[in-house]
């Protein structure tokens, strides 16, 4: 009698592959059958979505015409010659036609500046982040406003398109910084009177829409002012836009106060610091540099938010591709769906860029801070 | 601090402001022209081409306000408002004169605080609808969905008038004037009321004008006029008598063509209207011959009125009431004397 | 040791500080209301808050209570007011489920899944809600066809006019429905006590979700079985121009819902995936070991946990949802912002009142949403010894 087998087993089936392409959709799409059904919904998902996105914005699009007649072909998809002839207007507006060199120039420079600052081993960055806080917007003032060195006015109600899109969102994003870590500042004072009004300033602002601000500002602020003084529209949103974000500004910024230790500020009282400097020089840097992050996200917040200058009639880039509409001589059924998906497409590219941008920054960040 | 950083340049805005008490005229004076609030683009009345120039009979009255105070009817900047806009515009002084296709109503003229001076336009409301539906009267709309805008004496008549008729609608309002023929245009609503000269106006914009009828039935009155904010009369009186010296011009037969001869003529009408005899601009404020001006640079009403909506214009809309009281019409300016 | 100059005590200065902080606040209050005033006064404009009593004179497209053109402002006031917390309410639930769905995507073993969630977060929360809206209303819903030409689907009817659906319409006798209902939801609350109690005594409880699903549909559908089902549907019939009878969702409305609850679902898949991934590994494992079931470790570990994390930025999006309903101003959706702050500020003239109230409105639902999140906070909140 023996126990020792003679013959060998039938060899049991090799183990699912877990390296090599195979290997990888075994794991991650078919691990098991819940799993793999799953997976064939995505799969469905995407056989419903893409391929008549593709056509409708490349495959069946059309690309050159003069007027509507191009795009009202039989199963034509977008109408992106709409947009090419159109492209002028979405990006100036209305802005005087021989002065768009300058608006370009504005814009380059502008591109240029964000370029170098985002070029982390540039040295010396730190005087190119003062000209673009200082220097850059008085230039772009002089140069979108005119009316000194020759260069002929240029009215506010003529400015449009992404244009005025990036003025607005500029002028929102750089005021309201500084005014939001004020009201920070107030928010967290020992002195219960400034406490009290930063309190009630950030909570009203914080609890009302953004629009209410916007008819506010365009159609009450001129009842404020003493009879006879009236300012320019596009200043009275730009008003609205920076109070409101500035309350914004203000949360991100306390919370970035709060996480600081007490023993900073204390270690700053101990050197004979006043409370200027012991912000100035040993709490604010370290605050703000922990909510780059959440000041990024509020800015991105900040440009969507610029589409709304739109309902209370000024023509940022969304309200000019919206106008042409109405255009008869391009008044075909897939102008609207282009010239919204134009729109989207450009500011889908901006804001992902800034997120991924605070993405990174915030990684880099947290490197330093990491123990292990 | 929080508040000295607020107030500082609210500071700063204040003192760049003209501020002042004076009056309209002398404010338009040191400015340099006039601010005069138009529609966001009504063919006809005040739309902008391609480059931003604006044409159309409410946007020829702010010109011959500019040419009656200042001798040049280019001396005037416009802002495009919203019909819900315009009355906080022009209360907040905004705008100097508002001339936007609005209706002289009392309550308007009374609780909005603001005078109206003069009918630039008579017209009356009106529905269009396409002509598949088959509707052929204003009374076979029992039912039906209404695109209307925000805010204008429109819905408010419309409501009267379906209310009035023991009739069901269903109203769908939108702020602007573009989005309620696109609305309608897509269907979204059965017919598109506004005032009847809006209509032929905006049918032209349509992708097959051909396609659409406007119903016979005007449903209201709607006297289109100039409003400017109550208690700057002399203000208010420039605005009328601008209006009023190109409806007598029509009357006397001056146009800007023969003005400069006219000038010469024995008729004392003629004379004191062009301001070779009397005084009569002094009591406005302006120079004697405003009047004149206003002819010889904008035109008399028949000529603003033919290039803007006539028969010299794509909307080819008769004259009907605005033909001069004399000819069937009731356009009637009081006389200079 | 020597005496310090009064300027740089700190009470002294803080004392100097806070009455310029409140002398300048005051100051810039008179001000800008005196200049009101004035302007007010110059210009003739009547002014106070007697217009809510008035005719409003306007018709209005959507109303959940009693409204016509002879009714007041302050009835005009309150029908918006219902429309805007209407588009809001089912926002939120929209926007929740779909928010947790793809956060728990975005997290799934399956690359696939997981990769289209991540898609669909990025791609929805960087474009602007307002483009969103407009595209949902323009681009998508004004092309469905007339109403002679409807989708159908059953007694469901879609068309540019909007979404018909079966109206039920109660008759005699539903009211015991309703009563039973209520009696479900008493039995359901004793149960769950019960249940409570009898775990911390006996150790098990009972399958409360199993049986109060049970009380609270079975009971009721019972009754209304017995009662010989006193309710029937109305299916919407063209009439001239439109459908009539039934329930009808607005297209306005539609685009406004669509665009923002996928706009915030967006948002809140973020903080559903932020919310999981902040509980501790361990803490899985740790509940494994103690010998739960896998759905238990979720249920009675994970999600508590996780939900600490999600709820704070999930109510502030639900109040962003609320306050971005304002956006319908673009749209012909008659709630606040376009039906008070829109016609009726342009019929009365007085903007202050009116943008008054519109703000106050939001911001006490504001308020009133931050005071009970701060209640439920402080009693969720860690209690650490």
């Amino acid at each position: 009698m023996s126990f020792v087998r003679d013959t060998y087993l039938p060899a049991a089936p090799p183990p699912p592959p877990s390296v090599g392409a195979l290997g990888w959709v075994g794991q991650n799409l078919f691990s098991s059958p819940g799993n793999g059904l799953l997976t064939l919904l995505g799969l469905f998902i995407l056989w419903l979505g893409v391929p008549p996105f593709i056509e409708w914005t490349l495959l069946n699009a059309v690309w050159r015409g003069t007027g509507r007649e191009a795009c009202l072909v039989e199963g034509a998809g977008a109408c992106w010659a709409f947009v090419a002839a159109k492209l002028g207007q979405f990006v100036y507006g209305r802005y005087t036609f021989e002065e768009r060199w300058r608006v370009d120039l504005v814009f380059f420079i502008g591109a240029l500046t964000v370029a170098l600052l985002m070029w982390e081993r540039l040295p010396k960055r730190y005087y190119l982040a003062l000209f673009g806080v200082l220097v850059y917007p008085i230039l772009a003032f002089i140069l979108l406003t005119g009316g000194v060195f020759g260069l002929p006015v240029v009215e506010t109600s003529l400015w449009g398109g992404l244009l005025l899109t990036f003025v607005v969102a500029a002028v929102g994003i750089t005021v309201s910084l500084p005014l939001g870590i004020f009201l920070a500042l107030g928010r967290r004072s020992q002195l219960p009177v400034l406490r009290l009004l930063s309190v009630v300033y950030i909570e009203v602002w914080r609890g009302v829409p953004l629009i209410t601000v916007l008819f506010m500002a365009s159609v009450m602020l001129p009842l404020f002012l003493p009879p006879g003084v009236n300012f320019d529209k596009l200043l009275r949103v730009l008003i609205g836009v920076t109070l409101f974000s500035a309350a914004y500004m203000a949360e991100v910024v306390r919370g970035g106060l709060q996480a600081i230790p007490r023993g900073q500020y204390e270690a700053a009282s101990a050197l004979g610091l006043g409370f200027w400097k012991a912000n100035l020089l040993i709490v604010m840097p370290q605050a703000l540099r922990m909510v780059i992050p959440s000041i990024v996200n509020t800015f991105i917040g900040l440009f969507k938010d610029t589409t709304l200058v739109m309902i209370v009639g000024l023509f940022d880039f969304l309200g000019s591709i919206q106008v042409n509409f109405s255009d008869a001589t391009w008044a075909a059924p897939q102008t609207a769906a282009t010239g919204y998906v134009f729109a989207a497409l450009i500011f889908w590219i901006i804001c992902f860029s800034m997120s991924r941008y605070s993405v990174r920054v915030e990684r880099r960040l947290n490197e330093g801070t990491r123990r292990e | 601090m929080r508040k000295l950083l607020f107030m500082a340049p609210m500071a700063i805005y204040v003192a760049l402001m003209t501020a002042a008490n004076a009056t309209t005229l002398d404010d338009i004076k040191k400015k340099g022209f006039v601010q005069c609030g138009v529609s966001q683009g009504l063919k006809g009345f005040s739309s902008p081409d391609d480059k931003g120039d604006w044409t159309g009979i409410d946007v020829d009255l702010c010109r011959a306000v500019a040419a009656a105070i200042f001798g040049d009817p280019g001396k005037v900047k416009f802002t495009p408002l919203s019909a819900k806009e315009r009355f906080t515009a022009l209360q907040s002084g905004e705008i100097d004169v508002l001339s936007r296709n609005t209706t002289w109503a009392l309550s308007r003229d009374t609780a909005l605080g603001f005078d109206f001076r003069g009918v630039t336009y008579y017209d009356g409301q009106a529905f269009m609808v396409r002509k598949s539906s088959g509707v052929k009267s204003a009374k076979d709309l029992d039912g039906a969905t209404v695109c209307v805008l925000m805010g204008t004496s429109t819905s408010l008549t419309l409501a009267d008038y379906f209310r009035s008729n023991n009739m069901k609608y269903e109203p769908i309002t939108f702020e602007k004037d573009d989005e309620v023929v696109a609305a309608y245009e897509s269907g979204r609503c059965d017919t598109y009321t506004t005032d009847s000269s809006g209509l032929y106006a905006n049918r032209l914009t349509l992708k097959d004008p051909g396609e659409h009828m406007i119903l016979p039935e005007i449903i209201s009155k709607e006297p289109l006029g100039a409003v400017v904010r109550h208690g700057d009369n002399q203000w208010g009186d420039i605005v009328s008598w601008s209006l009023y010296a190109m409806i007598n011009a029509e009357e006397l037969k001056i146009d800007s063509k023969n003005a400069a001869g006219m000038r010469e003529s024995d008729n004392p009408e003629i004379r004191r209207l062009l301001g070779t005899e009397g005084k009569f601009g002094e009591g406005m404020g302006l120079s004697d011959d405003w009047a004149f001006n206003i002819i010889s640079t904008v035109g008399n009403y028949s000529e603003i009125f033919d290039r803007n909506v006539g028969k010299g214009s794509p909307l080819g809309i008769p004259r009907g009431l605005n033909a001069l009281w004399n000819q069937g019409g009731i356009q009637y300016a009081p006389p200079i004397r | 040791m020597q005496k310090q100059p009064p300027w740089n005590d700190p009470r002294v200065r803080g004392w100097f500080f806070q009455m310029a902080a409140v002398l300048l606040a005051a100051g810039f209050f008179f001000n800008v209301a005196s200049n009101t005033l004035d302007n007010l006064r110059q210009l003739n404009v009547a002014s106070g808050f007697g217009f809510l009593e008035h005719t409003a004179g306007f018709g209005i497209s959507q109303s959940l209570i009693e409204y016509s053109e002879a009714s007041t402002y302050g009835r005009a006031f309150l029908v918006a007011l219902l429309n805007t917390l209407l588009v809001a309410g089912f926002g939120i639930i929209l926007a929740t489920v779909l928010g947790f769905v793809i956060g728990i995507a975005r997290l799934s073993p399956n690359w696939l899944l997981s990769r289209l969630a991540g898609v669909y977060i990025e791609v929805f929360r960087n474009i602007p809600l307002l483009l969103q809206i407009l595209f949902w209303y323009t681009a998508v819903l004004s092309n469905l066809p007339r109403p002679r030409e409807s989708l159908q689907a059953g007694s469901f009817l879609l068309n540019n006019r909007g979404l018909y659906m079966p109206a039920p319409i109660a008759e005699a006798g539903f009211g015991y429905v309703l009563w039973a209902f209520v009696i479900a939801v008493f039995a359901s609350l004793i149960l769950w006590r019960y249940s409570q109690w009898r775990r911390a005594n006996a150790g098990a409880g009972l399958p409360v979700l199993w049986c109060t699903a049970g009380l609270l549909t079975g009971l009721p559908v019972l009754v209304y079985l017995i009662t010989g089902a006193p309710m029937h549907f109305e299916t919407p019939e063209l009439h001239g121009f439109n459908f009539s009878g039934g329930l009808r969702a607005m297209p306005e409305f539609l685009a406004l819902l669509f665009a923002l609850s996928i706009y915030t679902a967006a948002f809140i898949a973020e903080i559903v995936r932020a919310g999981i991934q902040s509980v501790n590994w361990g803490q899985n494992e740790a509940g494994l070991a103690l010998g739960l079931r896998r759905k238990d470790v979720l249920r009675l570990i994970v999600i508590p946990q996780a939900l600490r994390v999600i709820i704070p930025p999930l109510t502030s999006q639900f109040l962003n949802l609320t306050k971005n309903s304002s956006l319908a101003a673009a749209l012909a959706y008659p709630e606040l912002a376009s039906v008070f702050a829109g016609t009726v500020l342009n019929q009365t003239g007085q903007a202050i009142e009116v943008l008054a109230i519109t703000m106050a409105v939001y911001l006490s639902l504001s308020l009133a949403t931050s005071f009970a999140m701060n209640l439920y906070n402080s009693r969720i909140v860690l209690v650490e010894r």
